[in-house]
């Protein structure tokens, strides 16, 4: 969705440099991580991150339902990503369609090249991300959700996946795009980093970058994604900190 | 996975900030590097390029020549002898599926159990949703998990109730020489069968099983500290009727099992009762 006249277009980068939530190009958007939400589920995770708030759902490794998905040599990963009817200011129709089908399957792509399938042949993983609200980056909060949920599992993968969306809006390329600048901006580059290896598992774009733009956009959201492992990596450890002494309540 | 009984590893360079070195265990991520000191991979880690990292969440634990991750979460990983206790998923001509809460469902042959089975009559033994306690046999590579009905303590469970825990949790629930689970037993009076799997019968008067559960919950919601035996114990002694009160807890060694095994009803339903076939398969 381009810029379509100036009309309603907001100012999405004042002349001091600052965008339209008071953010510098570099910065991200202040977010939150609960590991272990759900008591059903093998894994979960919240995530609230800016005006986007997610729940992951881990279930598995088991029985691959259907079962002729089912793969002889390793686990197969199912995604599905969905968004909540009331998740946008119009009401969503519910459903799959064909947004939520692709991010599924991104999601599931990028979780291959890090989650050691083979070690648990012929049964499922299942990754449920369920997006409440949103504004902006849902399908990278929608990974980090699900990466902590599923190391909250005891999934055995080489690393955590934060994700992150870099663009470009107001001519300047800027990390963690909110709504306005996604819809008005001229850029969205979302992406996924296993920080281990430093290698990219996701990577989309739309919209326009030259070369130059580009290498810098990656380099801001490699940044990006580092200062989300963080955060993921404190989530975990505050669910399953080794207290010492026998202290508290009973 | 006798976590808690493992000596731990001397403390890395650079340990999370806020994983405090309970005396001496680490907490790693997946992705984080493990202080190999000579050491080889083993089970949730993995080596790139002469470093080892973690591939699991859990506590690392040196294991000469390995150094392994023990994990602090998810399904049930099944170990050869494990008793596991396990819910009837689908009852075929010759054996029943079994959910033991691990990836993969274990298939009970019906020559591993104590009954005469005639091949397609395996529903009058046992019916979907009828819970069994079972030992683990054998694994094979495809993750196939044999298990056998045959020995001391193994059947059918008749009523009571289950309650599923984190398998990690279960080193905690047994406690050190079975001293917790002993503690919960004598301080309820109820029959409590333990489940490497998470899996946890319990049967007796209501109240014995929701203090049983209650105990259950602050085992599983504790966090990694110590005194939770005695903080078990005060707290099932508060809840207990008068006539409860005078119960000794002798200061463990007798084997846990003694207590928690002797109640399965190691023989058949009675027959004629139960048609087969009522509905699934």
């Amino acid at each position: 969705m381009g810029s379509v006249g100036a009309k309603d277009v907001p100012v999405l980068l004042s002349p001091e440099g600052l965008r339209i939530d008071g953010r510098r190009v570099d910065e991200l958007r202040p977010i939150k991580i609960k590991a272990g939400a759900l008591k059903h589920a093998d894994g979960s995770a919240y995530v609230e991150w800016g005006e986007n708030k997610v729940m992951a759902a881990v279930y598995g490794p088991r029985e691959v339902h259907p079962r002729h998905l089912q793969q002889n040599t390793k686990a197969v990963i199912q995604c599905k990503y969905n968004m909540a009817a009331f998740s946008v200011d119009e009401r969503k129709r519910p459903g799959l369609d064909r947004r939520s089908q692709e991010i599924s399957k991104v999601i599931a792509e990028a979780f291959e090249s890090v989650v050691f399938a083979e070690e648990f042949p012929r049964t499922s993983i299942d990754v449920y991300i369920e997006v409440l609200q949103a504004n902006a980056g849902t399908r990278c909060a929608g990974l980090v959700a699900a990466s902590v949920a599923l190391a909250d599992a005891g999934i055995p993968m080489a690393d955590l996946l934060p994700a992150v969306a870099v663009g470009k809006a107001g001519g300047a390329i800027i990390l963690d795009l909110k709504k306005e600048e996604d819809n008005f901006g001229e850029a969205d580059l979302p992406m996924a980093l296993v920080p281990q290896s430093g290698r990219l598992v996701l990577l989309q774009m739309e919209g326009h970058m030259t070369r130059e733009e580009l290498a810098k956009a990656l380099d801001m959201g490699v940044a990006g994604c580092r200062g989300i492992y963080e955060v993921m990596k404190q989530a975990l450890r505050d669910r399953y900190a080794v207290t010492p002494g026998p202290e508290g309540s009973a | 996975m006798g976590s808690s009984h493992r000596p731990g590893p001397r403390r890395r360079g650079h340990a999370g900030s806020s994983s405090h070195p309970s005396g001496d265990r680490v907490l790693v991520l997946p992705g984080e590097e493990i202080a190999s000191q000579g050491l080889k991979p083993g089970p949730g880690t993995y080596r790139v390029g002469g470093k080892l990292y973690a591939s699991v969440l859990g506590l690392v634990s040196p294991q000469p020549p390995f150094v392994q991750v023990i994990p602090l979460s998810g399904r049930y990983i099944p170990k050869p002898n494990d008793v596991v206790i396990g819910t009837v998923t689908d009852a075929q001509g010759t054996f029943w599926l079994l959910d033991i809460g691990a990836p993969r469902w274990a298939p009970l042959h019906m020559t591993g159990t104590p009954w005469q089975v005639e091949i397609g009559e395996t529903e009058k033994f046992l019916r979907v949703k009828e819970s069994v306690v079972v030992r683990v046999e054998n694994l094979d590579a495809t993750g196939r998990i044999g298990v056998t009905m045959l020995g001391d303590g193994l059947g059918k469970l008749e009523g009571g109730s289950i309650f599923r825990i984190s398998p990690a949790r279960i080193p905690r629930v047994v406690g050190r020489g079975g001293s917790m689970i002993q503690t919960i037993t004598q301080r309820t009076g109820a029959q409590v069968a333990v489940g490497q799997n998470g899996r946890i019968w319990v049967d007796g008067d209501p109240e014995a099983i929701h203090r049983v559960r209650e105990a259950l919950r602050m085992i599983s919601e504790d966090g990694l500290r110590s005194g939770l035996t005695e903080r078990v114990d005060s707290y099932l002694r508060s809840t207990s009727r008068s006539d409860d009160e005078g119960v000794q807890v002798p200061p463990s060694e007798t084997a846990h099992r003694d207590a928690s095994e002797s109640h399965f009803a190691s023989t058949p339903p009675s027959e004629g009762g139960d048609e087969p076939g009522d509905q699934n398969n």
